[in-house]
């Protein structure tokens, strides 16, 4: 290892504070470390980290949006869930009142069919029981005939 | 620092022991640069390898680094504002993660079984020269930063909220890369030093405990650095006026 004793002979004492060369030379050396490690290292891992916290803070923005436009169809859905229900509402109330009015109007005319029906049976019996009466009018006054014909012929 | 007569293997300790090397006229501490070449490599290899295939769902070591690299965003956006962090992040994150690197890599990694002729591999941050190129390189960064963005209006710092504070700020200009240097020297170096003389003394168990404070003093130490670099900065770009 002694080709690491590059110095000659006559070296200085040394010592704890021995100040020399070494200080210039190693500021000159971290200088160039530095140089090296920002191309090495804090350029491109800074870029790495910064894109993504760029990337995320945009995918948050983004979701965000996703989220308020997801909020804005469900409400936009709501509004149509209940315009549907109140249409629906309608037709089945419309549906009940013709239900009922057909409901009327059929009983109604069957009410008119029935007294018709009724009258007309009532009519025709009166004209039967008054054929009926006439007719044994007349045989009575037949038989009164025949009979007062028998008495006066006897 | 002299050693005692008989001297286990793993067990010695070296003090102010410098491996040199010689450039012109100039002198360096040569275990400084290995162990940190070293410990760079590793931080470059985890780096590269996390960093290779990089998904929008992270796996594995990406999930490692982006750990840090929030962490540290953390950090530097928290003191400087979300307007101006970006252009310090790197140097603010490059401080952290040396600091962090050296400081557990000089416990964790065994440097003791590679021996060299003189000195010994440790964390290049109980170095004093390591500690204070990096404190002076934050002062430079804060003027910098200061300077660049409100041009001479900087120094009104130093009369706010009156001009009574202009001499404390004035030697606030020097305490400040003092305190940064000596504070994670004096920590890393009385680590190693405390767990040295512990394994010296007692080689098993006992060191342990000092061993894991040591690694959570070293994370901490890393962690103020780079806080008080974010800090300064912050003050430095702060639009007081």
């Amino acid at each position: 290892m002694t080709w690491l004793l590059l110095a000659e002979a006559g070296v200085p004492e040394g010592g704890l504070f021995d100040l020399d060369a070494t200080l210039p030379l190693m500021a000159v050396q971290v200088v160039l470390l530095t140089f090296l490690l920002n191309i090495l290292f804090f350029r491109p891992v800074g870029k790495v980290v910064e894109d993504r916290e760029g990337y995320i803070s945009t995918s948050r923005a983004d979701a965000k949006q996703k989220l308020a436009q997801v909020e804005q169809l469900e409400a936009e859905l709501a509004e149509q869930l209940k315009g549907a229900r109140q249409a629906a509402q309608a037709v089945i109330v419309e549906a009940e009142q013709e239900v009922d009015r057909l409901y009327r109007e059929a009983l109604s005319t069957a009410e008119a069919e029935a007294n018709r029906s009724k009258d007309e049976s009532r009519r025709a019996i009166e004209a039967e029981r008054e054929s009926a009466r006439t007719q044994l009018q007349g045989q009575v006054d037949q038989l009164s005939v025949t009979i007062i014909d028998r008495l006066l012929a006897a | 620092m002299a050693l005692l007569p008989f001297s286990l293997p793993f067990a010695e300790l070296e003090v102010g022991h410098h491996l040199y090397w010689q450039i012109g006229d100039l002198y360096l501490h040569g275990q400084v640069f290995l162990s940190s070449w070293i410990l760079i490599g590793i931080l470059l290899a985890l780096v590269l390898a996390g960093t290779r295939n990089m998904q929008r769902d992270p796996l594995g070591l990406q999930n490692l680094l982006e750990f840090l690299w929030n962490f540290i965003r953390d950090i530097a956006r928290d003191n400087i504002g979300e307007k101006y962090y970006r252009d310090w992040l790197p140097f603010i994150g490059t401080l952290f993660l040396f600091i962090f690197v050296s400081n557990w890599g000089g416990a964790l990694i065994p440097w003791k079984i590679i021996e060299l002729p003189e000195g010994e591999l440790g964390a290049p941050t109980a170095d004093i020269n390591t500690t204070v190129a990096m404190a002076l390189l934050v002062s430079l960064a804060y003027f910098y930063a200061g300077l660049s963005r409100k041009g001479l209006r900087f120094f009104e710092l130093y009369v706010e909220p009156t001009p009574i504070m202009l001499p404390f700020k004035i030697i606030e200009e020097f305490t400040k890369p003092l305190s940064l240097s000596f504070r994670l020297f004096g920590n890393i170096l009385a680590d190693e030093l405390a767990v040295g003389v512990l394994v010296y003394l007692v080689p098993l168990l006992v060191p342990l405990p000092v061993m894991l404070l040591g690694l959570f003093t070293s994370a901490i130490q890393a962690l103020i650095f780079a806080t008080l670099t974010a800090f300064y900065i912050g003050e430095g770009l702060h639009e007081a006026h």
